[in-house]
């Protein structure tokens, strides 16, 4: 049950499920868990039989949970209809029936970071050290120095989550090697990348995971502090997390004398007030500090100078939450996983125009191809896949020809896109890259704190230039002049928001330029998305004078009878682009 | 003759609730956000007097505690409505019709981005990204989650908050 399980009605399967076992008396255990990764096919039940295969339902409304109920539970038959896939031993599946690891979806992810989510109680600390968990820990401060954990994370070859993929041991080493009477850690929850969910969720599936490599983390740099950072916007993330904070603290996990080693760590909460430039690091601990959240020029950088000037060590939610991973399976065998330069797995979260959306965990190095045509199953509605935009306002949209580029760190950076938190969003034929780039500097402009010129004006200027574009102004030589302007604005911001604001619009200049070009020249949206650059007509010849259009129309623009071919009157015409949608023989057409 | 002179009104009653949050939250390192943050789900609001009394009992500037309630979207200084209703304007939101959506709903209860109707039922407001991208379009009013929205469906999911 995460965020988006609820938002699908999981809460009134819950409900539905309870009351039905209550109602027939069944000896059956209800329990919840964190989000699977398979949002498309949400509310997602198991049913797990002692001896039998594991059973996963999917799509599941109040009124299927009778049937699993009385069809699963009491008769033993499974509901074949409704199943996603099953996990099971050899010889006890059942004929006919999808098994999990050989679903597409599942079977090219390798779930590391994530092997929690969906399986555990994130409310249970039982559930965690059932499955493993603070082993890492305990290894940790039963056999390793300080300076041996570093080692270790460096061997891994571990890179921050985050997006900017700086090598995680060389930051603690930094940190452990600063000067100062106390260190903290803190963990950037403070995901505001919009098309970005993969730190809700393992927050919410999996909290103890994140604490475990927090701890770890502190005894390694030598903190004795550690605050987690997390937006607002994520309630359940923060309730569970707070509970797992108050959990860990009883088992002796978190507090004084940790586990009777003598190393002392506590943990607090900090809830963000919703500023994406929180994000940034230095900003990040200008607002735990009670501050306005506005960055400020490193170095010095927090590893030296960071929360009330003392080192600090920050990571985000999935690079914390591979730590114990490390500890668990050893440096060099995560090492083995990825590729040259980019160690180990990342979790994209998959939206947009594609079939399946979700939470993915993939090895690095695997094609942006097979996670959206392979993992995901290709593009909905079967519609064309027009470009894929990785990385949020950070990053950038890759075209068909980049489908086959390794996900690592550095293929993205020298595509022009960069990996960001991992946020992928799929575009199809009917979205408008233009008006894409045109949103994400709307949000950037938005967002910019307003602290240094570059990104105070030049955002402004650019987001100018665009929204008259789309409005059917452009002019000649406005594309030199956004490439010209985004180049000073990346060149010259104080932060990584200005800094990587242009991206988007430079990445869509670069690989669909003539787009831009039809629109500042011809005065046309070829995707139909800029109202003020489409226009639709009625070809009469094909016209059969049906009246589909005519009364699907919402602003009364379409006019004819019956054996008369229809029009549009272009001054009542809305442009939503109903009438083309609805019109059976094809016959009307967007100029 | 009744002659009023500044000096001589009297000072407003402080609330009680905020003088005791201003006790938690006056020896915290960077208290200022998570107080103004619990004043704001006391009073629906940051209202002036307040914010006011927060300067003075955290001994800080006005200037400084207005710089921050400003800055934090979360923060409001006007009073809001009954129900908040926040669409996601996310990337994935955003491609799959979200900016119908925010104006369906602007059109119906005839208020903008950010306004509150005159029966103070409902504040519209747009958020950045609740990170249910999988549903989206997405619409959160107060507390729920209500995803794959469509325009036809808005008179509906209104009628449920009153």
């Amino acid at each position: 049950m995460g965020t988006c399980g609820i938002a699908a009605g999981a809460k009134k399967v819950w409900e539905a499920i309870s009351q039905e076992i209550r109602r027939q008396n069944l000896d059956v255990e209800v329990r919840q868990t964190g989000c699977l990764g398979m949002c498309h096919r949400e509310v997602l039940v198991e049913v797990r039989i002692p001896g039998q295969p594991k059973v996963i339902y999917g799509n599941i409304s109040p009124e299927s949970v009778k049937r699993i109920v009385q069809e699963h539970l009491v008769e033993g038959r499974i509901v074949k209809d409704l199943v996603v896939g099953m996990e099971a031993e050899k010889g006890t599946l059942l004929e006919g029936m999808p098994l999990l690891e050989e679903n597409p979806f599942w079977s090219k992810q390798l779930r590391l970071v994530t092997r929690n989510c969906g399986i555990i109680d994130p409310d249970s600390i039982d559930d965690y050290l059932k499955a493993g968990g603070y082993q890492s820990l305990r290894r940790v401060l039963a056999e390793y120095t300080p300076e041996e954990v570093i080692a270790e994370v460096k061997n891994s070859g571990l890179r921050g989550r985050g997006g900017g993929g700086f090598p995680t041991g060389i930051k603690w080493e930094s940190t452990r090697n600063a000067v100062g009477d106390r260190k903290y850690v803190i963990c950037n929850a403070d995901e505001g990348d919009p098309g970005a969910f993969m730190d809700r969720s393992i927050l919410e599936g999996d909290p103890h995971a994140v604490i475990e490599g927090m701890i770890i983390a502190a005894y390694a740099v030598g903190a004795r502090d550690g605050y987690i950072y997390i937006r607002a916007e994520y309630p359940l993330a923060v309730h569970r997390l707070m509970r797992a904070i108050d959990q860990a603290r009883e088992r002796n996990f978190l507090g004084d004398n940790i586990l009777g080693s003598g190393f002392n760590f506590h943990l607090y909460i900090k809830q963000g007030a919703g500023a994406f430039v929180c994000g940034e690091e230095t900003a990040l601990i200008a607002s735990i500090e009670g501050n306005r959240g506005m960055p400020r020029p490193r170095p010095p950088f927090p590893a030296t100078k960071g929360l009330w000037d003392r080192p600090t060590n920050i990571n985000n939610v999935e690079t914390y939450a591979n730590i114990p991973v490390i500890f668990r399976i050893g440096a060099s065998e995560f090492a083995s996983i990825g590729t040259e330069q980019s160690k180990g797995t990342k979790v994209f979260a998959v939206t947009g125009k594609v079939k399946k959306t979700g939470l993915v965990e993939v090895p690095m190095g695997i094609t942006l191809r097979e996670i959206i045509f392979d993992i995901c199953g290709g593009i909905k509605d079967d519609k064309k896949f027009k470009a894929v935009q990785i990385g949020g306002p950070s990053g950038g949209c890759l075209p068909e020809q980049h489908l086959d580029l390794p996900v690592d760190y550095d293929s993205l950076i020298s595509a022009g896109a960069m990996m960001g938190s991992g946020g992928l969003v799929v575009l199809d034929e009917n979205t408008c890259m233009v008006e894409l780039a045109r949103y994400f500097l709307q949000f950037t402009r938005n967002e910019s704190c307003g602290k240094c010129t570059p990104c105070r004006e030049g955002l402004k200027r650019l987001l100018e230039i665009l929204n008259r574009i789309v409005n059917g102004k452009g002019e000649k030589g406005d594309l030199d002049r956004l490439i010209t302007l985004g180049s000073v604005i990346i060149n010259t911001s104080l932060c990584g928001l200005g800094q990587s604001a242009p991206n988007p619009v430079l990445s869509t200049i670069r690989y669909f330029r003539s787009e831009y070009e039809m629109h500042i020249e011809k005065k046309f949206c070829p995707a139909g998305v800029c109202k003020d650059l489409t226009t639709y007509r009625i070809i009469e010849e094909k016209c059969k004078a049906c009246s589909i259009c005519l009364k699907h129309c919402p602003a009364g623009a379409i006019t004819g009878e019956k054996r008369t071919p229809h029009r549009i009157d272009p001054e009542k015409c809305a442009r939503c682009g109903i009438c083309l949608e609805k019109c059976p023989f094809e016959a009307i057409v967007r100029a | 003759m009744s002659v009023k002179c500044c000096n001589q009104q009297k000072k407003k009653p402080k609330d009680p609730d905020i003088e005791k949050l201003i006790q938690k939250y006056r020896e915290t390192d960077g208290g200022l956000i998570p107080l103004l943050q619990e004043t704001q789900d006391i009073k629906g609001y940051l209202p002036r007097e307040v914010l006011e009394q927060i300067a003075e009992g955290m001994k800080i500037s006005l200037a400084k505690v207005c710089g921050v309630a400003t800055f934090y979207a979360q923060f409001s200084l006007k009073p809001k409505g009954r129900n908040t209703i926040r669409v996601c304007t996310g990337t994935a939101c955003h491609v799959r019709g979200g900016r119908d959506i925010l104006e369906t709903i602007g059109k119906q209860l005839k208020i903008p981005d950010g306004g509150t109707t005159e029966d103070r039922r409902f504040t519209l407001e747009t958020v950045a990204c609740v990170g249910a991208c999988s549903l989206a379009p997405v619409v959160v009013i107060n507390h729920d989650t209500h995803g794959q929205v469509t325009p036809e469906q808005i008179p509906c999911i209104l009628d449920q908050y009153t």
